[in-house]
């Protein structure tokens, strides 16, 4: 484990705005550095992606980031993120995907020019390697040129380079609808954190080169798909609060890799990162109910240095064309996030204070990402010797955390969600002391026909 | 002398060792093992997808009951097949060609297994053409087609059109975040779920009795 203190021990400075270690582009905007921007995220309607819709798609996203932008320098934003994160066969052709970077990038230049908008733009690669079954996740034509799509994009000028990855989903998934806390921590703590490792092991080196930020995964796929599932109430919300702060220790490999933030916006542990690593993370909430709900809206901005939307398609809504909407609403909220910050640090804490306690007493999943929760779940994670034994701890202390607040009352909890308390403890307190004997435990028990182990450096058959 | 409503109960309750015992017991008293079936373990997990419904339990409990469910019929299956008796309804499902999500469509396989049905898993990212040819080879009743991204409707759409211009009388329902009832009365299909719980209600709507 690369960290072991936090770069935000004290839960009343893991604020909105202000981050440690901030990052400046070429533009100007420091995030991280006192003001939080908007992060505008959009995709298309729905179209199928081949070269003969690609006409059409270039529309999409030209009326996108032209529409925008006006707006965003209509309403004197500060300064905006776009972020791009692809479509499958985007990343797969990575011609198709090089076409709408250099759109964006126009558009951003052309708002510059034009209006003096600071503007940027995240590039993120969506992760096809699960497209064949079992995955390839170190070789093959995904992962290819999902490289390639990384490298071009820097080179043009994209400023920052994220990805949510897929590493150890192939159990994941399962894990989740069984309840499986186990599954839940090998495929996390795991196959997760091996794949992140070599995952970032060569984006880091793609950033670099460019001149450009590596700035952080987010184990969406993971933690959001819990989260979307207790939304549906398919699994217990309780345990998806759990899932969450286990992502935490994936998502951190980024960071131990060398990514700098701001970290990717629908990652919801993100709140813990920022605490560990002290580098700005984008998050959504209220904001990003086009593209998913949630049970924290207000208390997700609390710790925001950009703040996203998740994702809208190019629509026509009453007011104008969906992302546009987006961009006013989320220029809206940033306005109000940085005048509370500008009466100074008590004002910027109480308005802090009011978006967390808005959310945090009626879901558990919110509680356990409030600034004082991140601290203590971020200090379990970094006293822990490994990522194996920093999961378990993760866990455990989200447990501890919600029964607390269930039992002072502040925190409504249903008897069934509760009663998961204990069966995730009893799941914990069966776990082997390290993860050498876990992992041979485990492989006995999975489906090793749904990955390839050698890929995650795990013995190809049961060491039985 | 066992009895088929512990059989049920023990499929309730997720009883795998009780329900593989009183299946093998059952079937060496006499009991036919299509009455099994038919009184037993379809009930039970009509009664775990109502506790489902009604929010009374999660999927990884219904879960349980169906591993329960699935330990009897690994038993009752050689019998059922010997006697010639066939499942009353075939049903293929997939994640159409693009899209790799597939936790609903998984969920919604196991809903109709629990139901009865004979349920064959094309997976994800599945071409209309496989689609067409594994109705051809299965002779299915129903068809489920499954997408999440907005970009993979077009899919869905294409794979309904296949499925017609094959000729294929078969039933198709369709699911997944972007869909709507409106979409799948716009695509031809023949149903819409919105969720997993709802498909088993769906099929049986849109089946023959």
């Amino acid at each position: 484990m690369k960290y072991n203190a936090l770069a935000i021990p004290d839960p009343d400075k893991l604020i909105y705005g202000v981050s440690p270690n901030p990052v400046t582009t070429r533009h100007g905007m420091v995030i991280g550095g006192g003001t939080v921007y908007p992060e505008l995220n959009f995709t298309l309607p729905d179209i199928k992606i081949e070269a003969a819709s690609m006409p059409e798609v270039r529309r999409h996203y030209q009326q996108i980031v032209n529409e925008a932008l006006t707006r965003a320098a209509e309403l004197e934003a500060p300064g905006v993120m776009l972020e791009f994160e692809t479509l499958p066969p985007m990343t797969e052709f990575p011609d198709f995907g090089m076409d709408i970077v250099k759109i964006l990038l126009e558009g951003i230049e052309t708002a510059h020019e034009k209006y003096g908008l600071k503007a940027t733009l995240r590039a993120t690669p969506n992760d096809n390697r699960e497209f064949v079954r079992p995955p390839l996740m170190r070789s093959g034509r995904y992962w290819e040129a999902m490289l390639e799509l990384f490298e071009r994009s820097a080179e043009a000028g994209a400023e920052f380079l994220s990805i949510e990855s897929v590493g150890g989903k192939e159990l994941h998934d399962d894990a989740l609808v069984n309840g499986d806390l186990r599954e839940v921590l090998f495929s996390l703590c795991v196959m997760g954190v091996r794949d992140m490792k070599f995952l970032w092991d060569h984006i880091v080196p793609i950033a670099n080169k460019h001149g450009v930020y590596a700035a952080g995964d987010t184990a969406c796929g993971f933690g959001n798909t819990a989260m979307v599932l207790a939304e549906r109430k398919m699994i217990p919300r309780s345990f998806a609060a759990v899932v969450r702060a286990v992502t935490a220790v994936r998502s951190l490999v980024a960071y131990e890799c060398g990514a700098v933030g701001p970290g990717k916006d629908c990652g919801y542990e993100n709140p813990i990162l920022k605490a560990i690593t002290g580098f700005p993370m984008s998050m959504e909430g209220k904001t990003a109910a086009c593209a998913h709900l949630s049970p924290m809206g207000n208390l997700a901005a609390a710790t925001a240095d950009l703040w996203s939307n998740e994702s809208v398609q190019n629509i026509k809504l009453l007011g104008g064309m969906a992302p546009t909407c987006y961009m006013e609403q989320l220029i809206y909220d940033c306005r109000l996030f940085n005048e509370a910050s500008k009466d100074g640090p008590e004002a910027a804490l109480q308005l802090r204070n009011w978006l967390v306690k808005s959310d945090a007493g009626l879901d558990p999943q919110a509680m356990i990402i409030t600034p004082e929760s991140s601290v203590a779940i971020a200090n379990a994670i970094v006293s822990s010797e490994n990522h194996y034994a920093a999961g378990i701890a993760a866990a455990r202390e989200a447990i501890r955390l919600m029964r607390e607040s269930s039992e002072s009352g502040c925190l409504k909890m249903e008897a069934k969600e509760a009663a998961w308390l204990d069966r995730m403890e009893d799941d914990l307190d069966d776990m082997p002391d390290t993860e050498e004997e876990f992992i041979e435990e485990m492989m006995e028990d999975v489906d090793t026909d749904k990955f390839v182990p050698e890929d995650y450096e795990l013995p190809a058959l049961a060491l039985s | 002398m066992s009895n088929i409503e512990d059989l049920k109960t023990s499929v309730i309750n997720g009883r795998r060792k009780d329900a593989k015992l009183l299946t093998t017991a059952l079937l060496e008293e006499g009991t036919a093992p299509e009455v099994l079936l038919e009184d037993a373990l379809i009930p039970a997990m009509s009664v775990v997808g109502e506790k489902f419904k009604n929010n009374e339990i999660f999927v990884p409990e219904m879960l349980v009951s169906a591993r329960a469910m699935k330990e009897s019929m690994k038993i009752i299956e050689p019998k059922l097949i010997e006697a010639g008796i066939k499942p009353k309804y075939k049903a293929i499902i997939g994640t159409v060609e693009g899209d790799r999500h597939d936790i609903g469509k998984n969920l919604v396989a196991t809903m109709w297994k629990g139901a009865g049905f004979e349920v064959i898993d094309l997976g994800v990212n599945v071409t209309p053409t496989a689609f067409v040819d594994a109705i051809d080879e299965h002779e299915a009743d129903i068809v489920g087609l499954s997408a999440l991204l907005t970009t993979t409707m077009p899919a869905m759409r294409e794979t309904v059109s296949a499925i017609k211009a094959a000729g294929k009388q078969l039933k198709i329902v369709i699911g997944g975040a972007p869909v709507t009832q409106s979409y799948a009365d716009e695509i031809g299909a023949d149903g819409y779920a919105s969720d997993a719980a709802s498909a088993v209600d769906l099929a049986k709507s849109v089946l023959p009795a």
